[in-house]
């Protein structure tokens, strides 16, 4: 039996189109089927945008019948709910946007309708993409596809729940401490953070914006270059967009890892790491180093400070951020409020959900007067020792290799009550954002309860063509990619 | 306990936000728990150590000033809670 459409990864489908086999429409169909026959399981889309999908799908057909069709052209992609699209309503997972319509688009979003893509809709997430588990969510939790008791993980939950069930090629996340490859190693699909500056950030709903990151989640690692390819390069609009040449990532993927160094550090593999994960990440170490790449010892000393860290610094610029939702320009107001401030208070109040009220209360906290230098000049501090230790690391490695997440996925509302345990879900992504490197999250693996396990590859700054290279390998001689959920 | 109930409401009324009296507490016992297992922080010599506001360096970025294409009046308030004459209308700020 042909494989539905829907399941197909980017580069499969794009040649089907191109050659004129199937059209954009039918591909588009067939990814609207799957989205009404496994949404109501997976809550995977807050807003599907079928009508206007199905415009840019005709467009794309007569594109690709004028002979300029690309590869996205006719591709059928979700976008997380925090990217502005223009006339599309963008609500960040949160009750204080859940009406807002931008009034133009994201640079991301112009890049890819410039390339024909073809949007089904806005993923969910956590609220202004603050949690692990996609629970934060206003609109509702998003149910893993390999397990519908557990959680996608977070923040970018909804799409790569999405991807890892068939519904849409591709999908585009965002990563400020994990957010892109935790979710994409709970689902078992390819996640990758470029470097910072790498992706334009204009249009992008700012949670801490020296950290944010946009980036392709994927059903392959070859759709991942592919997707980057597309939305990465320099960006007018966006002050830390870094002026750099963007390459053609596909042409990074080669078959051959030889005399590649990687660096395993120790302060990944600590009490806590789950066994099975340990065990997959090992393994995937040593086919590696049995296809003739180098494995090096390396340390990263200050690992064990990056929560606190980033838990300090994220909130303390989202804070600052977050003080733009006043009631007054977008988003909600409260009702017959009394005087200006109580029209502030009670917007906000009413319009954010409890983790965000209390990553702004933290980073409030550790910004004011008496305690800043204690807190946020303190972090600021270690996250340079941070930075140090990864450029000390690559003086004797090309790449770094560890597990993404501690744990495979966890059960819905197991963490909710508990934030530091939530916040240790990060502890691996983490220091990637603090150091501004590419990291890209793979499956390696499945749990004895069959779920997902994901391999987190890390490179120097712009160095995400050696991170995809070695991920390629890696993918094209194991069969963990090409795994399904059942959806039961 | 590194911050009392006193504190936390204090940078509740900072940051605009506004809690009832047991969701004051639930915070304050929240953020005390989270501050003491960043205690470890203060453990790590930072003496002379510059601190990164950013992962890469980047320095200004200018550009000419020209004239660009902008949103209209129309589009800037379209998504505004309230607008009159052009003008997003908020509650009376001078009391008289």
């Amino acid at each position: 039996m042909a494989r539905e459409l829907y399941s197909l990864t980017i580069h499969e489908l794009s040649a089907l189109l191109l050659a004129r086999t199937v059209s954009a429409v039918e591909a588009l169909e067939s990814v609207i089927s799957r989205i009404e026959a496994v949404d109501g399981r997976v809550h995977a889309y807050i807003s599907p945008t079928f009508d206007f999908a199905r415009s840019q799908a005709q467009a794309a057909d007569q594109r690709i019948a004028r002979g300029d069709g690309g590869p996205l052209t006719g591709v059928p992609l979700a976008i997380k709910d925090i990217l502005c699209t223009e006339g599309i309503r963008t609500t960040c997972g949160s009750r204080i946007l859940e009406n807002f319509v931008p009034p133009y688009d994201a640079t991301v979003i112009g890049k890819l309708k410039a390339g024909g893509a073809v949007f089904t809709g806005k993923t969910s997430m956590d609220e202004f993409a603050m949690g692990s588990s996609n629970e934060t969510a206003y609109f509702g939790a998003v149910h893993n596809p390999w397990d519908l008791d557990r959680v996608p993980g977070g923040s970018s939950g909804g799409s790569a729940a999405a991807v890892a069930a068939d519904e849409c090629i591709a999908a585009l996340g965002t990563d400020t401490g994990g957010s892109i490859r935790q979710p994409a190693s709970l689902c078992g699909v390819v996640g990758l953070k470029p470097t910072y500056g790498r992706v334009s950030r204009f249009g992008l709903i700012a949670f801490a914006s020296s950290l944010d990151q946009i980036g392709p989640i994927t059903k392959d690692v070859e759709d991942a270059a592919i997707l980057l390819s597309c939305i990465s390069g320099h960006d007018s609009k966006d002050s830390t967009s870094i002026k750099r040449h963007a390459p053609d990532y596909t042409r990074a993927l080669k078959k051959d890892v030889n005399g590649l160094r990687l660096g395993i550090p120790k302060e990944y593999f600590i009490e806590g790491l789950d066994p099975q994960v340990e065990k997959a990440v090992r393994e995937a170490i040593d086919l590696l180093k049995a296809q003739g790449a180098e494995i090096v010892p390396v340390s990263l000393p200050h690992t064990e400070y990056a929560v606190a860290v980033y838990y300090l610094i994220a909130p303390a610029e989202a804070c600052s951020n977050l003080a733009r939702y006043d009631g007054v320009k977008y988003g909600y107001r409260c009702s017959q409020p009394g005087n200006l401030r109580e029209m502030y208070e009670q917007s906000r109040s009413e319009g954010f959900g409890p983790e965000v009220k209390r990553r702004i209360m933290l980073g409030t906290y550790a910004l004011s007067a008496g305690y800043y230098d204690a807190y946020y000049k303190k972090a600021s501090q270690v996250r340079t020792l941070i930075r140090r230790d990864f450029m000390e690391a690559f003086k004797t490695c090309d790449l770094i290799v560890t597990p993404t997440a501690p744990a495979p996925a966890f059960k819905l509302g197991e963490k909710l009550s508990d934030p530091l345990s939530m916040y240790l879900s990060d502890i691996f992504t983490i220091p990637t954002n603090l150091a501004g490197l590419p990291g890209i999250s793979l499956p390696c693996g499945f749990s004895e309860g069959g779920l997902p396990i994901g391999l987190q590859i890390i490179g120097n700054l712009f160095a995400e063509e050696q991170v995809l290279h070695c991920a390629y390998c890696y993918e094209q001689s194991t069969p963990w990619h090409r795994r399904k959920p059942s959806l039961a | 306990m590194k911050i009392t109930i006193k504190d936390v409401a204090h940078v509740a009324a900072l940051a605009r936000l506004q809690f009832k009296e047991d969701e004051l507490e639930a915070m304050t016992a929240q953020l005390n728990g989270i501050l003491d297992s960043f205690d470890k922080l203060q453990t790590v010599d930072t003496t002379g150590v510059e601190p990164s506001t950013h992962a890469v360096d980047v320095s200004n970025a200018f550009r000419d000033d020209r004239v660009r294409p902008s949103l209209t009046p129309e589009a800037a308030l379209a998504n505004a809670p309230e607008a009159e004459e052009g003008c997003f209308k908020v509650p009376r700020i001078i009391e008289v």
